[in-house]
């Protein structure tokens, strides 16, 4: 009965048992909600199971040789390059807003929320703002209208040559508040004295940026953008509310969920997942050794 | 604070045990049939039924609960309607908890529905009293019955087409057209509305095939053993030139990506939209929506066979979970929704599955048409239409390929009417090999 009180212990056994017992949620949790699915999911790549089933049969790699060796699978990544793309927009429309407004401006405030508010939106959200905002005589059209540029009007959604500008456009003003905010948090971070420092040399804005504020957040920088690059190849919310992949919009994650609930491949799809997972790891390491080589 | 950390362990311990006895849920087995006695007085306990229906459900429901209540006295009727019923049935039927009485989702493998659900009974006891029960029967065990029978083609306002001109309703693909120029050219309705953005809606037009093909024969029996599939000359073929040439003449609406089911339900009963390709399940909900409902008209799918042969498919199945705790009193309500609530009629736009049922007025005038139900697939082949299908990544029922005649019609693709036919037919015969072999 003694050891049963944690008092009668050791400072150290204490310590370890405190340690453990306060790790166990956090961990398990984890590991239920974050590392099971994913264990899971490797198993499911190696088998033909179709999502209801009691019963399926493991397959081997065949699932794999069928995903590198049909290039349907891979040809939706084209797409991904105009997210891509739009990730250089989104990031430098966010960093020009940071830097404007970590310095002293008028109703600061005000324009932070109003720049921050679309990432609190929830995405099906987005999806129907934007599906009325580029509708045939929508919200895009009219403002057009009234300002002389009516006659260059498009059907955003309905010209294949478009659609993924418009979808990546939605998916700029959605994310760029995210990147924002990251931005503003690291230049706020920055030395107040070393501005006045820069104030004694006469610095002007532009050189103020170009010397004390893009060297100062460099590391954050190079986070935003892995974090976009990988945002991009798995681009999903945004087109999948809007458009569920048709008229050209299609990614692949779209595709793969389309395999794993149309037409009941749950195994082709998980398999599709893990070269999805291996490939934002590939990008994201490859990054970080160049970013290395740089410093 | 010494008896604090005692308690602390304590709690961290419960936390940790409730975490994991939370995870754990075991998949179920299927059990032997029980005996089922039949009388009203013996039947007790408490039964949950799932819905799809959310609008009636705490009105037209409760009636019948209350009707079913006075033939079996002490069985207890709850409902649950869930508003994604497909997707949501699908996630909690990893579980036991999945009702009672429901809906079988139309994506569970026909294979598999031994698994989940109880059999009704056999083929040869039900096969006189109700229709279409085949498509959910395994073995010779029928695990679903209709409840409620639709058929499918295509919906009008009669109206517009009085005003484009029309004086006879077109019964071949060439007449159809002609008629969507005519209303082009006449009114200012859109001709044919496609509903390209909901995806589901064209679906649709995939339960035409019997009609076009002019036989209840192709879907299952002839369709499984030819690798000419969506070639010309064929009924997919046919079927889908409809839709394309609709496209690609500009007789559909301007920019399909944006379409609305909910508002186009509303533009046909006014007059806005002249046709769409859809079961009878929607004329209730169209003609609800205007002060004129004989407007609305039900034409069969334009097609150039001999014979005029309009399907009756089966609109959700009743079938009982195979884990329920109470079986005779589920089973007396599957018998008792079917036999006396007339569901089908009232609140599905449709028919009951029983065989002696009539046909509803909207069909009077098509006295020459001939109303059946498909042909099953042979022994050995169930279920195989769909297996092809999915191994193909066709999607005979998804809205894909629809969308892709759809785009390649208003020429936002470079891929003809005839290319996206040999890919399809091609993932056929691939697809058809495979699972032959």
């Amino acid at each position: 009965m003694k050891y049963l009180k944690l008092s009668n212990w050791g400072y150290s056994a204490q310590r370890i048992f405190i340690i453990c017992a306060f790790s166990t949620i956090p961990l398990a949790l984890l590991f239920t909600f974050a590392y099971l699915p994913v264990i899971n999911m490797f198993k499911y790549s190696f088998t033909d199971w179709n999502g209801y089933s009691k019963r399926f049969d493991y397959v081997g790699f065949e699932n794999y040789t069928r995903i590198f060796s049909d290039p349907e699978y891979f040809k939706v990544f084209i797409v991904s390059l105009y997210y891509f793309v739009a990730t250089f927009l989104q990031m430098g429309l966010a960093l020009y807003f940071a830097t404007i407004l970590s310095f002293k401006v008028r109703g600061k405030n005000f324009f932070k929320g109003i720049l921050f508010f679309p990432y609190l939106l929830n995405g099906v959200a987005i999806g129907f703002i934007f599906l009325f905002f580029f509708k045939p005589d929508g919200t895009l059209d009219m403002l057009m209208h009234a300002v002389g540029l009516g006659q260059y009007t498009q059907l955003w959604l309905g010209n294949p040559n478009i659609i993924n500008v418009s979808l990546a456009g939605a998916s700029v003003w959605r994310y760029m508040g995210f990147n924002f905010i990251i931005f503003l948090g690291a230049i706020s971070s920055i030395p107040k004295d070393v501005y006045e420092a820069s104030d004694i040399d006469g610095a002007n804005r532009w050189q103020r940026f170009r010397h004390i504020i893009l060297p100062s957040i460099t590391r954050i920088l190079q986070l935003n953008l892995i974090l976009a690059i990988s945002g991009a190849i798995s681009a999903f919310d945004i087109p999948y509310i809007m458009t569920d992949g048709s008229n050209g919009s299609m990614t692949f994650v779209i595709q793969t969920v389309h395999l794993a609930f149309k037409y009941g491949k749950l195994g082709l799809a998980s398999a599709m997942a893990v070269v999805l997972l291996m490939i934002v790891i590939l990008v994201t390491l490859v990054q970080r050794v160049t970013m290395k080589g740089e410093e | 604070m010494r008896k604090n950390k005692g308690w602390m362990m304590l709690l961290t311990m419960l936390l940790i045990t409730s975490l994991l006895a939370a995870c754990s849920s075991g998949g179920g087995s299927s059990q032997a049939g029980e005996e089922i006695s039949t009388d009203p007085a013996d039947i007790k306990g408490e039964i949950t039924v799932l819905t799809q229906r959310t609008d009636i459900v705490d009105t037209v429901f409760k009636d019948y609960a209350a009707e079913f209540n006075k033939e079996y006295p002490d069985v207890k009727v709850n409902f649950q309607a869930l508003a994604d019923y497909e997707g949501q049935v699908k996630i909690r039927m990893s579980t036991k908890d999945y009702g009672d009485v429901l809906m079988i989702p139309t994506s569970v493998p026909i294979a598999d529905i031994p698994d989940f659900f109880e059999p009704l009974g056999t083929y040869d006891e039900l096969k006189d009293k109700y229709t279409a029960i085949e498509e959910r029967m395994v073995d010779g065990q029928v695990y679903g019955i209709p409840t409620v029978i639709t058929f499918s083609g295509i919906i009008y306002n009669k109206q517009v087409f009085k005003d484009a001109g029309i004086m006879e309703v077109p019964k071949t693909p060439e007449q159809f057209q002609a008629a969507l120029q005519l209303i082009k050219d006449n009114t200012d309705a859109v001709p044919l509305y496609t509903n390209y953005a909901s995806g589901w809606a064209l679906t649709q037009w995939e339960s035409d095939l019997p009609t076009v093909a002019g036989s209840v024969d192709y879907v299952n029996v002839d369709q499984p053993n030819t690798d000419e599939n969506f070639v010309p000359g064929q009924p997919h073929y046919e079927l889908y030139k409809v839709l394309y040439d609709a496209a690609k003449n500009g007789l559909i609406e301007k920019d399909p990506t944006t379409t609305d089911w909910e508002s186009s339900k509303a533009d046909l009963a006014k007059g806005k939209i002249a046709t769409m390709a859809l079961g009878s399940w929607a004329i209730t909900q169209i003609q609800g929506m205007t002060d004129t409902p004989d407007n609305i008209g039900f034409l069969p799918f334009p097609t150039n066979a001999s014979e005029v042969v309009v399907p009756l498919s089966a609109d959700y199945n009743i079938g009982m979970n195979v884990n329920s705790e109470n079986k005779p009193a589920a089973k007396a309500w599957i018998d008792w929704f079917l036999a006396k609530s007339n569901y089908a009629v009232e609140q599905g736009g449709g028919m009951d599955a029983d065989k002696n049922a009539e046909l509803p007025p909207i069909l009077d005038q098509y006295k020459d048409v001939k109303f059946s139900t498909l042909t099953p697939a042979k022994e050995g082949q169930e279920g195989l239409v769909d297996k092809i299908d999915n191994e193909g990544e066709i999607g005979l029922w998804q809205p894909d390929f629809k969308k892709r005649i759809i785009e390649a019609g208003i020429g936002n693709r470079k891929e003809s009417y005839d290319d996206i036919m040999k890919d399809l037919n091609d993932k056929w015969v691939k697809a058809r090999a495979e699972l032959t072999k």
